[in-house]
């Protein structure tokens, strides 16, 4: 098996994925190294949704060619929950609802399945609660959210800080963010990007989606990605994301084709 | 695929108590008639009103018709191939007495009959195929006034009591099953609690089929006395057997002026194959009698056994200010079908009656929930509330809601709410991004949805029904 190299984080072959046999991503090639933030963008449709599912197994994405490699490890050899435990966090565009599950009971069965998968002695509630406040009292997060039922009427911004939380207790090594930032207020921006920033600490890496320009703002990615029709036609720095704030995609040479 | 493969061999070996116990035992012959009863009635040196009674329920019987309105789907059942009565050969006087197989089966099934190696605070009647092997706690209950023993004893030691109650709930002809009962029910237990007394421990039957081709028919009759409280409790299981069982039990339950009686069943019988092979056919008739004012009955039960259930525990608010409860968990996974719910009749005035039934379907598991509710017209302010959901695991099983009501007193204020929902791939997708497997969070979802009927149940079976509720839905999705 080809090894990557000790300080890559992700690296995406020549990777083709389909949804209901329509094929979504094409020839797709990317490496994220150990502390480095990408960003992904474009626009609606190109498949930048469809990038981060794959990286975490969602059952929809059928992977037909290429391959991907986090850590050293072939992931499309494991499950959604193992790549979970190894380590990998999606934050969830819409946070799916649950109802009857305590939200606080969730978090506790999550945190504990990565710490047994990591040879971890499991936590115990009050241990639990203990870390719980040590993680986020940083932060502008109501705790009031854990009494509730997971994400079960949550407001939207209120699903998005209880990411927040779950992104914190995991301690996850990448971190795929979905537009983490839709629907969200300039304040609690300013607290996503506080809670990413306070976590980044040079081992962790970033690949997040973004159609705004204040989160990025925030959150100085290292590298900006446009995905046209399933592939990477563009990368750049910080600065490309600005001209597509500027201009918009025209004017690097997108056209959107969909109407 | 390996996996389905993997998910395959769960499912065949996820029921742990399909072991069968090898004891000499007394079997009648298959088959069915009056000396098959009167044969029973000697074996339990019954007095003659009650094998009166069994006769008189055999002829009603005859002229009965098996009902086909339940939403089952299962083949014609012989009553002529059944065996009516099986018991264990050796007398059993005392617990040394007991054959130690069964002793053993007991332990395996995680039930000490010997009382220093129990949980405090639960007193046991153990049922084995037709016979009591033993009862637990019996003399420190008996200082309280308290009765708890089998139905044959109960039959011998106090027969006025039972004469004076057996089948005024559920009549000999009540139904096809109930008639089958009354004529050859063979052992269940009997309570008495006295007036003012709070029976001080949980009280609970554990019933287990062993014997091949053999029916259950147990009986069971709890009275409590005004003023009093009992909280009971009835477990079951059988072996895994190819060939399907019959079980029909009747259960009375009265209450007389300001008594409480709590009754949580956790039905583990059997489930049969995946193809539908096998498996307990479980009608059981159980109904309740709050005969006194400010009663109460409540019925919990989780129900996760049986290839086919039909079984409506119901209340009688008779009393005044009376209350019926109806706290109800069915699962059908695999080829099981359940058609379960209840009936809440309110007689009395401002009596209250309470639903809540949560039905899970998984793989080709059939569901239905049917209930009744009737005020009857002199039943001023009569209040029901009732709430039926139902969760949907993948997308070949099944649910149906049948509520009728019957309401004839215009000052009846009545409720129902049903909802249907499906655990979806979004749900699991993302518990799995959490690094929580489809097992447990299947589990996790099931567990939430049906929390409001598992806080019902006494603390020491909440856990055993939780562990269940898992146990039954492995391998349901892939």
């Amino acid at each position: 098996m080809k090894t990557i190299k000790e300080d890559t984080m992700l690296k995406i072959n020549n990777l083709q994925v389909n949804i209901n046999n329509k094929t979504i991503l094409e020839n797709l090639n990317l490496e994220i190294k150990k502390g480095e933030v990408h960003a992904l963008m474009g626009m609606n449709g190109t498949g930048k949704s469809t990038l981060v599912k794959t990286i975490s197994g969602h059952y929809d994405c059928q992977v037909m060619q290429g391959n991907i490699h986090f850590k050293n490890k072939d992931l499309l050899q494991i499950d959604v929950a193992q790549r979970a435990n190894e380590g990998i966090f999606m934050s969830f565009q819409n946070p799916i609802e649950v109802p009857g599950i305590n939200n606080s009971y969730f978090l506790k069965t999550a945190l504990n399945e990565k710490r047994v998968y990591e040879n971890k002695e499991p936590l115990d509630a009050m241990a639990f609660l203990k870390y719980v406040k040590e993680k986020t009292s940083h932060y502008e997060i109501d705790q009031k959210l854990l009494q509730r039922e997971l994400n079960n009427g949550f407001s939207g911004g209120e699903k998005k800080r209880n990411e927040l939380i779950q992104l914190l207790l995991l301690n996850p090594d990448l971190i795929l963010l979905d537009e983490i930032d839709s629907g969200l207020d300039v304040d609690a921006i300013k607290t996503v990007a506080n809670v990413i920033n306070g976590i980044l600490d040079g081992n962790k890496s970033v690949l997040m989606i973004t159609h705004y320009d204040r989160l990025l703002e925030l959150i100085k990615p290292d590298f900006v990605h446009i995905l046209h029709q399933g592939k990477i036609v563009k990368t750049g720095d910080y600065t490309l994301a600005l001209e597509i704030d500027e201009k918009g995609f025209e004017a690097i040479g997108i056209k959107d084709e969909t109407h | 695929m390996s996996k389905n493969k993997q998910l395959q061999e769960f499912i065949n070996s996820d029921y742990a108590l399909g072991f069968e116990t090898l004891v000499q035992s007394d079997t009648f012959a298959q088959g069915l008639n009056e000396d098959v009863i009167k044969a029973i009635s000697a074996k339990k040196n019954e007095p003659d009103w009650l094998l009166e009674f069994r006769l008189s329920a055999y002829k009603k019987w005859l002229t009965m018709k098996e009902p086909t309105w339940a939403n089952l789907h299962y083949p014609t059942i012989d009553y002529q191939e059944i065996s009516y009565y099986s018991a264990p050969l050796k007398p059993l006087n005392s617990l040394e007495e007991v054959d130690s197989e069964i002793l053993k089966t007991y332990e395996r099934l995680g039930i000490s009959l010997e009382e220093q190696k129990q949980l405090a605070g639960v007193a046991v009647d153990a049922v084995f195929d037709s016979v009591s092997v033993k009862t637990t706690y019996q003399k420190e209950l008996e200082k309280l006034g308290i009765i708890f023993c089998s139905i044959s004893e109960a039959a011998n030691e106090h027969p006025q009591l039972l004469k004076k109650y057996l089948a005024t709930v559920v009549p000999k002809g009540d139904n096809f099953f109930a008639a089958l009962n009354s004529a050859v029910f063979t052992d269940g237990s009997f309570v008495y609690i006295p007036p003012n007394i709070k029976c001080p421990m949980e009280l609970s039957t554990y019933f287990r089929i062993n014997a091949l081709n053999t029916g259950q028919f147990e009986r069971t009759l709890i009275i409590c006395d005004e003023g009093s409280y009992v909280s009971y409790n009835e477990g079951c299981s059988a072996p895994s057997r190819d060939k399907r069982q019959l079980h029909a039990a009747v259960v009375e339950l009265i209450a007389l002026k300001d008594a409480q009686i709590k009754y949580s069943t956790i039905q583990n019988w059997y489930p049969g194959d995946e193809a539908g092979k096998g498996g307990i056919l479980n009608f059981v008739t159980k109904r309740g009698l709050c005969q006194g004012d400010n009663s109460k009955i409540s019925w919990t039960q989780v129900e996760t056994g049986s290839s086919l259930t039909w079984k409506y525990p119901s209340c009688i608010l008779k009393g005044d200010n009376s209350v019926g409860e109806f706290y109800s968990v069915a699962i059908s996974s695999r080829a099981q079908q359940a058609d379960t719910g209840t009936k809440m009749i309110h007689w009395g005035k401002n009596t209250k009656s309470t639903i809540i039934s949560k039905g899970i379907s998984a793989m080709q598991g059939s569901n239905a929930y049917r209930g009744l509710v009737r005020v009857a017209k002199n039943a001023d302010h009569a209040r029901n509330i009732s709430q039926c959901d139902s969760l949907l695991i993948g997308n070949q099983c099944k649910a149906h809601t049948y509520p009728y009501h019957e309401i004839k007193n215009m000052s009846a204020k009545v409720e129902h709410e049903a909802t249907t929902s499906k655990i979806s791939d979004e749900q699991l997708f993302y518990l799995n991004q959490r690094g929580i497997n489809e097992e447990d969070a299947i589990a996790m979802i099931v567990n939430g949805f049906c929390k409001e009927v598992l806080k019902e149940l006494p603390m020491e079976f909440a856990a055993e029904a939780k562990e269940l509720l898992s146990l039954s839905l492995e391998g349901s999705v892939g």
